[in-house]
């Protein structure tokens, strides 16, 4: 919604609620002549056109010498190159092949197996280890776009002392000297603050350290980490335990507040068991049941059958009331009274999940306080759910402390002096600490401040020390997944700047400085190798798959102490809400999670999957709250609590839960480099050690101000056709393909002038399953490291010219307060019948023998007639020079492989073809033929849900051909007779009856459905 | 009102209308004369390198196969050039105190590589694979020419599409059997085009013309 006029709510709700509408954005629900231009001119107006501070007259003057010397161009002949060969060959390395390294990224400590793809020794792309247990071969956006931030130009490079450049040695005497100076005090004056540590070897390390100098404390605090599951299961158990979910196990799941498809430590595992779960083919046509609870629309409620938006203190609520009804002994208190509204739906659920007694799960999420998760686990524990869908483990970090009371410590320490020596090891306290506690104040009474972080940040210039950190992808390591399996991190490249391991910097206060961070870890590895394997051997193993076998924890046995949680969980009610006032959920960005990628330009300018935002956070409130505060989406409203106020522009997003707002934190970050710094606005300073995940009674003032958000939601729309379809399982049973007649007919194959072309060899093709889609965006990101896509700027997305070459369409459908969502990927579909073909004047798209729809960048001059005539609106206009050519570090991430294009020049997805010459090289050398697999495009390889199939169509045997055989099979606009390769599998839900009746069932089925077909 | 201009005129308008045609002909045919000429593609002019390797004497005189310092030739979509330990292999025992080749010792003392001058340099939006035409029998002299008799390495052919075409679309005038891929003097024996139309048949040679195989 970016027009400035006042919503007209009734006005929505009924052109939502027309039966069969999807819909992507509130604009284009309201028809106004913003959306009508956007829907007909594909980028807004003026966007086409030159209207930068440069003048007419001076493009003129430009325009008349670039004219003059274009037909020069040609004669050109081609500058001198040079061919730098090794001096001595490197082991394992052919030039012109990738090798791939097993390794590990870490997120708030957990790690996901990897493999690294390097070019004569560069890291330029990620992708999952399929034999890591909790990537199977996936990955997520962060993942994706962590090389980007490993050849990041804004990367701390040298070692400073108060902004200094300092040698290493410097700093090792140094800091050995105020070590010293803490041996009398048993080292009662050192503290180490450090981010959620599950690293072995790190925790190995603290741990001598500790032993060394007793009285000296280790600190973890982590704005986004799992603190409240952490604390919840003490809470439960008495005991600090971690608490794994078996999808595939359970029928009926109820996610409370849980995002478990796209963010923690095992959401892609999750993603991967759920899809396969959901998974409707060769005649099996069962579903689980997912209800979520929760009051901002996330990935996780978009793939729910039943979704229910509550406020944030209500959650809460729901959680005590439902527990109580499934025979947990606890005082529902006022819950039932204050979800009156809710009666039916709470009532459904409680059946349901009773009804599927040891085969249900309940699972609470990260940002819910303790409270809430001690009352999901009494609830799996009353469902009889332990054991068969929850499995406990120990858990994996090596010292679980409770993060909230470990900071305030820390900053009541800090106060009182009792600091001499504060060692800040990755973390960036000064942003992220609640508001509170006043971090950056008190931090300055510690005499001796040092930072080790990979860029320099807001905590860096109040420290004395500030040490370069080696990224992941230049140092050893070890980390472990959700489940406990341990990987050894292992370095691709001798680090680019002096940065050192969090390892090495340990070690140099433990006073040894000149300890590798290789044989530091494989020391901690050495009492590991099983019996009667030599350990040199067992570390290759460990190294080269990725995995260290044996480390994945087993199920341990837990009790529940019912009396605890009790009388925690009343104590926790909250206060009920004051009118005038606003709820307020602080939530981790789903794209620069808490602030560490912000600056990543790869994800700031991925949109966002449910508000399409790129580049900024807003205050996200639904449309009745917007209606009821006179603000509407671009108005910058002042938000006030406790004292600290913060500002920050509005957006209206359907789905929230009324007199609720939902603010991404980790944007308006101070500093952070040439990407990051400004870009949004910094919602923490309303964070407390008190309200760590919401902030009640929220003041809300409309400032005069306006703020232009650049969304992409109403960029490349197709107008209201039946793009992306879904029904009910119910009706997929009666009519399996159901999605067919959902849109007009595709005409006759022989509809045609001229004859059809046979494909004889490959015939690619694509096949997209809208079902398993769970809209994390990692094909996006993929697709931008392997492609060389550029990013262009929150100015440019603003006007449309987002160079995505696969976008992730998001609509909604159904009621405004209440929607369902759906995700559609959408890349190029290549259609045999091309019509972005026929109207290039240049031959620079043009129709490969295997059906590719090949775009030659050599031969394009820029008349974007072909852009013009896409129906699918895939095709991406370079407008300026988006590429970077200039910064050095920036060409390392390149892949080899794929032109980088130049300005004036068309782009569009390729179906990865520099994948599929070399998988038909490869079998071409082999003399055989491709077989089913071995290519996969870069979109289908990150995929965590295994959502996109490729292959070859010809052959009858592969997964695509199979899939584009299956009933829920349909063709976007294949009434044009493009006829796409890229085909989708209808999403399916599977509602509950009773609630259907009430809810308004799936969009099939309904009395207007033969009318939506005409249009 | 009287002529300006005297009827003979007629006679020159004409003429120059037909002759520019001509002269627009000539000229397209001259700009494709100098795009095609040694100029512009570089075609037959040799390069000075930092030493003047010479593969007449290693590869004529010695004998010595391609794959021993092209090594990924076969494999990759590169052939590779040779590491400055492979040169000293041999040159640390003889010619090792050549002034010629101190370059050679200099890059292997300080362990700086040697930064030799591209002689056959494809534009940057091609995508050539060695592997696959070695594989497919196309024979190193087929593209690089009688490498063994140059003294200093230049580039046979021009490397411009057509050039390219002409093998993607008639392989079968170009390919031989695999075990004469390396082979500097080979001629075939028979009919050549009934053997390359066999051989294409063995070697499943495709026709390969659609613009993705070598751009993207």
């Amino acid at each position: 919604m970016s027009s400035s006029r006042p919503t007209d709510l009734t006005a929505l709700r009924a052109a939502a609620a027309e039966p069969g509408r999807a819909w992507r954005s509130l604009d284009e629900l309201a028809g106004g002549e913003e959306m009508r231009e956007l829907l007909e001119r594909e980028f807004p107006a003026a966007a086409a056109e030159w209207i930068d501070a440069v003048s007419r007259r001076r493009f003129l003057e430009l325009m008349g010498a670039s004219l003059a010397l274009a037909g020069l161009g040609g004669c050109t002949k081609q500058p001198e190159e040079k061919i730098v060969p090794y001096v001595q060959p490197a082991e394992d390395v052919v030039p012109g092949k990738p090798l791939f390294f097993a390794s590990a990224f870490t997120l708030s400590g957990v790690a996901t197996g990897v493999l690294v793809e390097s070019h004569m020794g560069r890291p330029t792309k990620i992708e999952g280890n399929p034999s890591h247990p909790s990537s199977l071969g996936g990955t997520d956006p962060f993942t994706q776009a962590s090389v980007l931030g490993f050849w990041d130009p804004d990367r701390a490079q040298t070692l400073t002392y108060l902004g200094r450049i300092r040698p290493w040695s410097a700093f090792v005497e140094s800091i050995g000297a105020s070590i010293a100076a803490q041996g009398a005090k048993r080292g009662g004056g050192l503290r180490v603050l450090t981010e959620t540590v599950t690293s072995p070897t790190l925790a190995r390390q603290l741990r001598e350290l500790l032993e060394k100098y007793p009285a000296a404390k280790w600190h973890q605090y982590e704005p986004a980490g799992q603190n409240g599951a952490r604390v919840g299961s003490r809470l439960a158990f008495g005991e600090f335990v971690d608490t794994q979910y078996r999808i595939p196990a359970a029928r009926v799941l109820l996610s409370i507040d849980a995002d478990f498809l796209a963010c923690g430590p095992a959401s892609l595992r999750y993603s991967r068991d759920f899809a396969a779960a959901r998974r409707v083919e060769a005649g099996r046509a069962e579903m689980n049941r997912l209800y979520v609870v929760e009051p901002s629309p996330t990935n996780t409620g978009a793939m729910a059958d039943h979704r229910l938006a509550l406020r944030p203190s209500e959650v809460e609520a729901f959680t005590r009331l439902l527990a109580s009804r499934l025979g947990v002994p606890i005082d529902a208190g006022d819950a039932a009274a204050r979800l009156k509204a809710h009666e039916r739906w709470i009532d459904v659920v409680t059946r349901d999940l009773q009804a599927s007694r040891g085969a249900s799960l309940v699972i609470a999420g990260e940002t819910q306080p303790p409270a809430v998760h001690a009352l999901a686990h009494a609830m799996n524990h009353y469902l009889e759910n332990v054991g068969r869908t929850v499995v406990h483990t120990e858990p994996i970090e090596a010292n679980p402390t409770d993060q909230l009371a470990s900071i305030a410590e820390l900053a009541g320490d800090m106060e009182a002096g009792r600091v001499d020596l504060l060692v800040i090891v990755g973390a960036n306290p000064v942003f992220h600490a609640p508001a509170d506690l006043e971090f950056a104040k008190r931090m300055q009474k510690v005499p001796v401040r040092v930072q080790l972080s990979l860029s320099d940040d807001e905590t860096t210039p109040l420290c004395h020390w500030h040490v370069p950190e080696a990224h992941p992808l230049e140092a050893w390591s070890d980390a472990r997944s959700f489940d406990g399996t341990a990987t050894v991190l292992q370095p691709l490249i001798a680090p680019l700047y002096e940065g050192k391991s969090a390892h090495e910097v340990i070690a140099a206060l433990a006073g040894d400085a000149r300890a590798s961070g290789y044989e530091l870890v494989r020391e901690t590895w050495r009492a590991q190798a099983p019996a009667g394997e030599e350990f040199d051997a067992f570390w290759r193993r460990s190294v080269h798959d990725g995995v260290v076998a044996g480390t994945a924890l087993g199920p341990k046995a837990v009790s529940l102490r019912s009396g605890e949680f009790h009388r925690y969980a009343a104590a926790a009610a909250p206060r009920a809400e004051s009118a005038g006032s606003l709820e307020v959920a602080l939530r981790t960005d789903p794209t620069i999670y808490d602030g560490r990628f912000a600056n990543n330009s790869w994800l700031q300018e991925l949109p966002k999957p449910i508000t399409q935002l790129t580049w900024d956070n807003a205050v996200l409130v639904g449309p009745e709250t917007a209606d009821r505060l006179g603000v509407t989406a671009g108005d910058v409203v002042e938000l006030r609590a406790g004292g600290r106020s913060v500002e920050g522009p509005v957006w209206v997003l359907p789905g929230q839960a009324a007199g609720s707002a939902t603010i991404h934190y980790g944007y308006g970050r101070r500093r952070s480099g040439r990407v990051g710094t400004g870009a949004g606005f910094d919602p923490l300073p309303l964070r407390t050690t008190q309200a760590q995940t919401f902030v009640s009674g929220v003041e809300v003032r409309k400032t005069e101000r306006r703020y232009e958000l650049a969304c992409a939601q109403g960029h490349w729309s197709m107008e209201g056709r039946p793009l992306a379809r879904s029904g009910t399982l119910g009706e997929f049973r009666e009519n399996p393909d159901f999605a067919k007649h959902q849109g007009p007919p595709a005409p006759d194959r022989d509809l045609t002038l001229y004859p059809n072309y046979e494909y004889r060899g490959y015939a690619w093709g694509m096949a997209i399953d809208l079902n398993a889609c769970v809209g994390c965006n990692a094909c996006v990101v993929a697709c931008q490291a392997e492609n060389n896509i550029p990013v262009v700027g929150k100015e440019q997305v603003l006007r449309g010219r987002e160079m995505h070459w696969i976008r992730l369409d998001r609509y909604f459908e159904g009621e405004l307060d209440r929607p369902r969502v759906l995700f559609q990927p959408v890349p190029c579909m290549h259609c045999e019948n091309a019509p972005c073909e026929p109207v290039c004047p240049v031959g620079a798209t043009v129709h490969s023998h295997e059906g590719l729809n090949d775009m030659v960048y050599n031969r394009c001059v820029g008349t974007r007639y072909c852009q013009n005539n896409c129906p699918y609106k895939v095709r991406r206009f370079n407008f300026l020079l988006y590429s970077d050519w200039t910064t050095d570090s920036v060409k390392g991430v390149r892949n080899p492989d794929v032109t980088v294009r130049s300005r004036g020049v068309m782009e569009k997805c390729t179906y990865c073809v520099q994948r599929i010459n070399a998988g038909k090289i490869q079998s071409e050398k082999e003399d055989r033929r491709v077989v089913d697999g071995e290519i996969r495009t870069a979109c289908q390889q990150a995929c965590p849900a295994d959502a996109i199939t490729f292959g070859d169509v010809n052959d009858r045997e592969s997964r695509v051909a199979q899939l584009k055989g299956d009933p829920r099979e349909y063709a976007i606009l294949a009434e044009l007779n493009t006829r796409p390769r890229t085909t989708y599998l209808a999403r399916l839900r599977n509602p509950h009856p009773e609630l259907a009746a009430i809810e308004g069932a799936g969009r099939t089925g309904e009395p207007a459905r033969g009318e939506r077909s005409r249009g | 009102m009287p002529q300006i201009f005297h009827r003979s005129t007629n006679t020159l308008a004409r003429l120059s209308i037909f002759g520019a045609i001509f002269v627009i002909g000539l000229l397209s045919w001259v700009g494709a004369e100098i795009n095609r000429s040694s100029y512009v593609t570089q075609a037959r002019v040799a390069r000075r390198q930092p030493v003047p390797f010479s593969h007449r004497h290693h590869v004529g005189g010695i004998g010595i196969d391609c794959r021993y310092c092209h090594a990924s030739v076969e494999t990759s979509a590169v052939a590779g050039i040779p590491p400055t330990k492979t040169c000293m292999k041999c040159h640390s025992q003889i010619w090792a105190d050549s002034p010629t080749l101190e370059p050679v010792r200099e890059s292997f003392r300080s362990g700086k590589s040697l930064a030799w001058t591209r002689v056959h340099d494809l534009p940057d939006f091609v995508y050539f694979d060695h592997s696959i035409h070695v594989n497919k029998g196309v024979g190193c002299v087929t593209c690089h020419g009688r490498v063994d008799q140059m003294p200093l390495t230049w580039q046979e052919n021009s490397l411009q599409m057509e050039w390219c075409l002409n093998c993607h679309r008639h392989p079968e005038r170009y390919v031989r059997p695999r075990d004469k891929v390396f082979d500097m003097e080979w001629e075939p024996e028979e009919d050549p085009l009934a053997l390359g139309l066999r051989l294409v048949r063995d070697y499943r040679i495709q026709r390969l013309d659609s613009c993705s195989t070598c751009h993207r």
